[in-house]
């Protein structure tokens, strides 16, 4: 009886088990790949010329990009340092938080590890969902941060997107419109809009690989360890089973 | 070479008795014969522990405890420092494992019988051990400094909070602010270096001295010490601990190595169960996340503290969960240590209760919604009834005759 209850009680935990997975708006895959060097030189350099106007990551340093992503001191300075001088330096920026909050009303936030944080596909998602609303104050919204403070940097290269409603009818029969999706305020830009969707992919696969460098470190040492470890067991098994014959 | 090696050995020999311990706690320590998987997480755990002190000493040389610094000090850690990221990583991994190798281990002295008499107080010091571990665990997380280490912190500490007349002031003297903060950083990194540390380390050491007094017991839950050759006086069903259970202990450490660097290498974060993802924001007492969870390994007694509405009785039953276990020698009345020779009524009461500890834990995962805590509350109160009940379910229960030796 009381087990019975207990296969009931399980069975009844299975769509919560379901529904807890979903939640909010579905994220788009980004699908980038952090071995893959020319996207993440690619990814660099949108990164300081678009993101470094008012995001820092003051835990990276321009030396370790030079190194992993195969740059020289001088193709680093021509290419990814504007404001410093040193290829020790961090990649800090001048904007102070107190101006920051004034001016966004919240400082942009230290992008170094915003990719362990918030995921790969949460940023892609987030950096292609920006449209027009003008109810906001710098003119923009964003489907998947809702009211966040930050302008849509990038519209140059994307275009501008507006929302497309749908009518929903919830339990109580009142109907009210919600975003659909988003689509081009121009249809002209849909070319620019297929390149912004890979240059995202490429900026948000320089932010994994920023928010750990020793990624591509670890995977290419753990298969040698572990190598080694099976290596090691047989041996560990092999001196066991002679130690053990004479037990019966 | 020999030669000068025996008198050495005499010569410290005549000065401390290292040939008496290395016998009495290796070479001539007599272990049942029988031991199976489950006797393979004791010496885990104890490797874990040395694990975690090496790369704990690495990381305390390298990491900032101050409140403007410290998450910042990780991140260079894992950036700038030599192989930071692989000691830093093992820390944080060795952190589950230690949970999961203990749980393991406790579980192992619930199907055998491992706490009853005689070893009642080598099971109350491994409680013990178990306790230290939690508050080691708890004061590590505050740490990096993330979104989780800051609220985690400031939930828990709260609890201290329901305590009646003197609790709000508890909490100030735990924290030496009225939020966490520098003050609770700095006191929490001391607390975890060199305080817990070094409780814990004298808890083991007293549990070994304990278990090689006593004896292991085995998975037929037989005292292999009554049956003893008239002529040499060592145990029948006996071997030495060294070499026999050296070299298989190698053989488990391995295998646990394996699937611990398959972790430390491949998924060191798995998945966000063993490094929280919201924990790479930087602590910001202005911003309370929206859900605040703790590790894993804490989880089912998150649940169990939820699950009552009332904020004092929760935290009450939270730590009655952990007390209860404490007394488990005393609850248990069967005749019998080892559950293969209990009766239904003990495997079917540990089957739910496993259930029980497994729903507690994912539910203490979860946000809370009315269906999942009236599940918490069915689950609390299946794992106190397995407790509390077993005084009479134990006896009640038909045992089947123990043989006089071990079996395979």
């Amino acid at each position: 009886m009381i087990m019975r209850r207990i296969i009931f009680a399980l069975t009844l935990l299975l769509p919560a088990v379901a529904l807890s997975a979903g939640g909010g708006i579905e994220l788009q895959k980004a699908h980038n790949d952090i071995t893959d060097i020319a996207s993440l030189q690619t990814g660099a350099k949108l990164f300081v010329n678009y993101c470094m106007g008012c995001h820092s990551a003051k835990y990276v340093r321009f030396q370790r990009i030079g190194k992993d992503l195969g740059l020289t001191d001088d193709e680093l300075k021509e290419n990814l340092m504007f404001n410093t001088e040193k290829v020790g330096d961090t990649m800090s920026i001048a904007m102070g938080d107190n101006d920051a909050k004034k001016w966004f009303g919240a400082a942009p936030p230290d992008l170094s590890v915003i990719a362990r944080a918030r995921g790969t596909d949460w940023l892609y998602s987030y950096l292609l969902s920006f449209y027009l609303d003008p109810s906001r104050p710098l003119g923009v919204n964003n489907l998947v941060f809702k009211d966040v403070g930050m302008p849509h940097v990038l519209w140059e290269r994307q275009g501008w997107q507006k929302p497309v409603y749908e009518d929903v009818t919830n339990e109580s029969d009142q109907t009210h419109k919600v975003i659909k999706s988003l689509e081009l305020v121009d249809e002209a830009d849909k070319e620019k809009a297929e390149q912004y969707k890979k240059d995202m992919r490429n900026l948000v696969n320089f932010l994994e690989y920023i928010g750990e460098p020793a990624k591509l470190e670890r995977h290419s040492l753990g298969w040698k360890v572990l190598l080694f470890l099976l290596f090691f067991l047989g041996l560990a098994i092999a001196l066991k089973k002679e130690y053990w014959r004479d037990i019966h | 070479m020999n030669k000068i090696l025996t008198a050495s050995t005499e010569w410290v020999d005549t000065r401390f008795p290292l040939t008496k311990m290395w016998n009495e706690h290796l070479a001539q320590y007599y272990a049942p014969k029988n031991f199976n998987f489950w006797y393979y997480f004791g010496s885990l755990a104890l490797l874990v522990l040395v694990l975690q002190i090496i790369t704990g000493i690495f990381l305390a040389v390298n990491y900032k405890p101050d409140a403007a610094l410290a998450f910042g000090s990780v991140e260079y850690i894992m950036r700038d420092v030599d192989y930071g990221w692989l000691i830093r990583y093992m820390h944080s991994t060795g952190g589950s494992f230690f949970f999961l190798i203990i749980y393991l281990h406790m579980f192992r002295a619930l199907m055998y019988g491992s706490y009853k008499k005689p070893r009642e107080l080598l099971w109350i010091i491994g409680m013990l051990i178990y306790a230290c571990l939690m508050a080691e665990s708890f004061l590590g997380y505050l740490l990096p400094w993330g979104q989780m280490s800051f609220w985690g912190a400031q939930v828990i500490i709260s609890l201290f909070g329901a305590i009646p007349y003197f609790g709000e002031d508890l909490t100030v003297w735990i924290r030496g602010d009225y939020v966490v903060a520098d003050a609770t950083l700095n006191r929490f990194f001391v607390y975890h270096v060199v305080l817990v540390p070094i409780i814990l380390l004298a808890l083991v050491a007293v549990h070994i001295i304990a278990l090689h007094e006593v004896g292991s017991n085995n998975p037929d839950g037989v005292e292999i010490k009554k049956n003893k050759d008239p002529k040499t006086g060592i145990p029948l069903d006996g071997i030495p601990f060294h070499p026999y259970y050296t070299v298989k202990d190698i053989v488990g450490i391995v295998v646990f190595l394996i699937l611990f660097f398959g972790v430390v290498f491949y998924a060191p974060a798995f998945g966000g169960y063993f490094i929280e993802y919201n924990n790479f924001f930087p602590a910001d007492p202005m911003k309370t996340p929206e859900h605040i969870a703790p590790l894993w390994y804490f989880t089912p007694f998150y649940a169990i503290l939820r699950a009552v509405p009332d904020k004092l009785l929760g935290v009450v039953a939270m730590g009655g969960s952990i007390v209860v276990l404490f007394l488990l020698p005393w609850l248990d009345r069967s005749s019998v240590k080892s559950i293969r020779y209990k009766g239904w009524i003990f495997k079917f009461a540990l089957v739910l209760f496993v259930i029980s500890f497994f729903g507690l834990g994912y539910l203490g995962m979860q946000p809370v919604t009315p269906m999942k805590t009236y599940f918490a509350q069915l689950f609390t109160f299946i794992y106190f009834a397995f407790f509390l009940l077993m005084p009479w379910y134990s006896k009640m229960d038909k045992t089947k005759p123990v043989p006089d030796r071990v079996t395979d």
